[in-house]
């Protein structure tokens, strides 16, 4: 019989491993892997290697790595496995703005074990990639069509990346129009904080609109930050909260009244497809990341695949290169005059293309709308179990309907019982539902008053279109028993986790590279263990 | 709405009266009423133009496979091409531990869910560190080109200064990323070219030393460089930069570093690099990761991307893991950073890992000195073919530039016809370095057998004569 989480909860235990270091394991001698050394008629003729390389290059120290056996590398890193929560394994519905979709064992195998896709060298002859050059070609032109944009480049390795990309791009179309005087990007506080990093790398100073207590940026504050020196506004929509802006098409008619593009950031695509595009709302330049909307994995942080989308006018500037069809054959394009060049080594993560085009293939059209149908519905029902939790609070515009993901916050929580975000994202992971994600705006440090009102004690749930009503009942149950805990026992929360891998982390730490050891050489040293 | 009623696999709340039942708790009576907010002049007017999708999974796979079948491998074809993406070998624990699904499918799960996940990148990081004996390292980068750019912009920030020297001798694709990456609208860092020796194929110490000056914010070198040759004045190269109070940023080969002096040995403040030699299959192209590694806090302080720390929990003897320095990257510093951070690599520094335990000290000597030894047989055996020469007379690790004008063929032809008997030749210059001719780089790794070599010679005889 299945459980009900209204009643009893998962008697969760994480593994306990406690693994050493691998560096502090095997013997000296022990050997994890043979490599395949030269032959004796080989070594006899060249010599011994260390005549093949200029002396003063020679290494004079041997690496300090560990010696370990094969059985007990596998058996360390199968355990470290064991010691994590991935997202076919755990319930991620906490991780809000990540989309953490069910990512097909089929297409993970086909993708990860195929010698036609993991033994290929990125500069074969063309004629020997045709296979993968079709899916590059084909899945452009499937992201033409949920996005509405006129060209895709697929060379862009992370959302970040996109976003580097589409800043890269229009620097490069303001420049060939000898139009120099655009050094500014305009973005919102609740879009991703790559929308300010990455056009501030391509070197445009930042204006930053805060939120309204609407939840979407104000267009009053819009239009006075547009001027003839903004290159483009860098927006999401809907942003974190989930809301969508229905004026977006007029936002972007502002900028364009200036002169200045505008890009779309759809990391929080999973909500529109179907329904709404990139193309309806007259953006220039838009991203996927297809670890996010089309189920590439997450692989622990990247490697992801961000998806450019851009109009005819700006597509000689997308970043090469550019993966061609002659009606017979798939080819790529090098010569691009306009091009901001390179983006990415090679062609960008082949195998992600490979498993984003698969798991297309297999939704459809039909399939895709119902991502987004069953992505809306699932968040709105795990509203509806949620807004009564004691403590528990949505950020902006309550009341009004949201997409695929609410911005709630644990404020009063915290104000009545000391029990705050942080403590609750520990004692989730007793009851085997992975930690949630908080939000990319709070406040740095304390004398940061302004961004820490804007979004504290932040919780940002998705339950995207791979959980079932089950999972959402338990997540929901989970929230609940916390609270309970919170005003009741609120150390048991404090002191949490208590059934994880580890124990509580008394300090508040990390904060510091220099005085935090970021390798175990460092650690070492500084805790005189050598 | 889901007219047809299908039911997918993937989306468990698609069977129809399970999400009536959640509508109803919802308290609407259509999921049309929850996307009331996007105003019908937005909407896509009618259904998207997809191809017809295959549900069942059999017949994806069927589909799927068919494709990559058009492909053809390095399984099945002797392959000779490198040039930032290598065939070595790789030891199935790394596939093993990269494809379980606790670290595929992870994402940003923290200290107490994602115990493990952070073990492995901060022992990543450990052994790295030994590996490159400098002691801080970011998680990794997107490939090595993006981490070299990113170690130029790092020498900007700590100098102040805007101009970096590169080898005219970098590869060019490379070199189009950089120039895009520390490009800036109000500010950009100017890249300048230093020759490179015609016959060495090592950089130009005379022109060096005309270009550098209290501008140069960064030396950048590769050792082994694009075209395969190691560096021997690289120690003087690193003097010269220290001089002039510049930083000295060495891209490297990670797997050379059994036998090769890293570059802290000789001076480098900045090394960078790609890890996709340890223990990643090439997939064509796609398993690139770059690196950065910095001798000191002020470099460290300067790196772009999270590290991990380590701190003691309450029990005695236990650790646990997170992110570092994450308030200093753009995730919270926004505009502030130079430099934009984001999902990475992560998981292809956690095969890395696994392939450095299980390589140890001695295996990393080992592949060391096979490839070294394997490329020169191959080498060797290459510049006795008639019209056939190895371009410059330095050492080299894996890579070497061959030339046929003597031959009176171009590479393109000679490719081709290799391809006939299922050998992928060496990468082509002849277009993005038309000064060396006809000519291809050649790569050879610990994966190639002598009777592979002989087969490529044989071949490259029977093709140029």
């Amino acid at each position: 019989m299945a459980r009900n989480p209204q009643t009893l909860l998962r008697d969760y235990h994480a593994a306990r491993w406690d693994e050493e270091m691998i560096m502090d394991l095997g013997e000296p001698g022990e050997r994890g892997v043979k490599v395949p050394v030269a032959e004796s008629e080989i070594t006899s003729r060249v010599g011994d290697a260390s005549s093949l390389v200029p002396t003063q290059l020679l290494r004079r120290t041997p690496p300090a790595l560990p010696e370990v056996s094969q059985p007990r590398v596998n058996k360390h890193y199968t355990r470290l496995s064991q010691e994590t929560m991935g997202s076919n394994v755990g319930n991620d519905i906490g991780q809000g703005t990540c989309t953490m979709k069910y990512n097909p064992v089929s297409q993970l195998h086909v993708a990860t074990r195929h010698p036609g896709m993991t033994e290929l060298h990125p500069l074969q002859d063309e004629s020997t990639l045709q296979g993968i050059l079709e899916m590059y070609y084909k899945l452009q032109e499937m992201l033409k069509e949920t996005s509405g944009m006129d060209a895709v480049s697929l060379q862009s390795c992370g959302g970040g990346q996109a976003i580097y990309a589409n800043a890269s791009v229009v620097r490069a179309y303001h420049e060939s129009r000898g139009d120099h005087q655009r050094d500014e990007v305009i973005t919102t506080l609740l879009s991703h904080p790559a929308n300010a990093a990455a056009p501030a790398t391509a070197g445009y100073k930042v204006v930053t609109l805060m939120p309204t207590e609407s939840g979407i940026p104000d267009m009053d504050a819009l239009k006075a930050a547009l001027s003839e020196r903004t290159a483009a506004v860098f927006i999401t929509n809907p942003e974190d909260t989930g809301v969508f802006n229905g004026d977006i098409d007029k936002l972007v008619q502002a900028a364009h009244d200036v002169g200045a593009l505008c890009v779309y950031d759809m990391a929080n695509a999973n909500g529109l497809l179907g329904i709404t595009r990139a193309r309806e709302a007259g953006f220039d330049l838009c991203h996927y990341n297809a670890h996010k909307t089309f189920s590439t994995p997450h692989g622990s942080m990247g490697p992801a695949l961000g998806a450019q989308c851009v109009t005819k006018e700006l597509e000689p500037f997308l970043p090469k290169p550019i993966v061609c069809f002659d009606g017979e054959r798939y080819s790529l394009k090098y010569d691009c005059p306009h091009s901001i060049g390179k983006i990415r080594s090679f062609i960008g993560n082949a195998s992600l293309v490979c498993m984003a085009y698969t798991w297309i293939m297999n939704h459809g059209a039909d399939g895709l709308r119902e991502v987004a149908e069953v992505s809306v519905i699932n968040n709105n029902y795990l509203y509806e179990k949620l807004k009564d939790i004691p403590g528990l609070t949505v950020y902006f515009a309550e009341g009004r309907r949201r997409l695929e993901q609410i911005r709630y916050s644990w404020d009063p929580l915290f104000a009545e019982t000391g029990v705050g975000s942080d403590h609750i994202r520990a004692r989730m992971v007793d009851y085997g539902v992975q930690s949630f994600f908080a939000s990319h705006h709070v406040g740095r440090h304390e004398e940061e008053p302004l961004a820490d009102q804007i979004v504290s004690e932040a919780m940002t749930p998705e339950p995207c279109e791979s959980f079932s009503k089950d999972d959402i009942d338990e997540y929901a149950a989970v929230m609940a028993q916390i609270s309970k805990e919170a005003y009741e026992t609120p150390e048991l929360v404090k002191t949490a986790p208590h059934n994880s891998s580890i124990h509580n982390v008394p300090i508040p730490f990390m904060e510091d590279i220099v005085t935090q050891a970021g390798t175990w050489r460092l650690y070492k040293k500084a805790k005189n263990l050598d | 709405m889901n007219e047809q009623n299908i039911v997918y696999p993937y989306i468990p709340n698609s069977v129809p009266a399970v999400k009536k039942e959640m509508l109803e708790t919802i308290g609407v009576s259509s999921v049309e009423a929850l996307f009331e907010d996007i105003p019908q002049h937005l909407r896509i007017k009618g259904k998207m133009d997809l191809p017809e999708p295959i549900h069942d999974e059999y017949s994806l796979m069927r589909h799927v496979k068919n494709l990559l079948s058009k492909n053809s491998n390095t399984s099945e074809n002797l392959n000779f091409l490198g040039a930032g993406c290598y065939e070595h070998a790789v030891p199935a624990v790394c596939d093993e531990i990269n494809g379980r699904a606790e670290f595929l499918t992870a994402y940003a799960g923290q200290t107490y869910s994602d115990h493990g996940k952070f073990q492995a990148m901060f022992e990543f990081n450990s052994l790295m560190t030994e590996l490159l004996d400098m002691d801080f390292l970011a998680l990794p980068q997107y490939d090595g080109p993006a981490a070299a750019a990113s170690a130029l912009r790092m020498a900007a920030r700590l100098t102040g200064r805007r101009e970096v020297l590169l080898p005219r001798s970098i590869n060019p694709e490379t070199l189009s990323l950089i120039k895009n990456y520390v490009h800036s609208v109000t500010d950009p860092i100017n890249v300048v070219l230093v020759n490179i020796d015609g016959e060495s194929g090592t950089l130009d110490m005379e022109d060096l030393k005309s270009k550098v000056s209290d501008n140069t914010a960064a030396i950048y070198i590769e050792n082994p460089g694009y075209l395969g040759t190691f560096e021997p004045k690289a120690e003087e190269i690193g003097n010269i930069a220290k001089d002039k109070g510049a930083e000295y940023v060495v891209y490297c080969d990670p797997i050379s570093l059994g036998i090769v002096a890293p570059p802290s040995h000789y001076g480098a403040t900045i090394a960078c690099g790609d890890l996709q030699a340890l223990g990643m299959h090439m997939t064509c192209g796609g398993a690139q990761a770059g690196f950065i590694a910095g001798g000191d806090a002020e470099r460290a302080a300067q790196l772009k991307d999270v590290m991990i720390g380590i701190a003691d929990t309450q029990k005695q003897g236990e650790y646990g893991f997170a992110m570092a320095g994450v308030f200093n990257t753009s995730y919270f510093a926004r505009e502030d950073c130079d430099e934009y951070t984001g999902s990475g690599t992560a998981l292809w520094c956690i095969t890395a890992g696994v392939y450095l335990a299980l390589m140890g000290p001695k295996g990393m000597e080992e592949v060391g000195q096979s490839i070294v030894q394997k490329a020169r047989y191959a080498a060797d055996r290459i510049s006795e073919l008639e019209g056939v020469t190895v371009t410059f007379n330095s050492p080299f690790f894996k890579e070497f530039v061959v030339n046929f004008d003597g031959t009176g063929k171009s590479v393109e032809d000679i490719n081709q016809a290799l391809l006939g008997q299922n050998i992928f030749g060496g990468k082509d210059l002849s277009a993005e370095l038309p000064e060396l001719g006809q000519s291809a780089l050649y790569c050879v790794t610990e994966t190639k057998t002598q009777q592979d070599i002989d087969v490529l010679i044989d071949a490259l005889k029977a093709v140029t004569q």
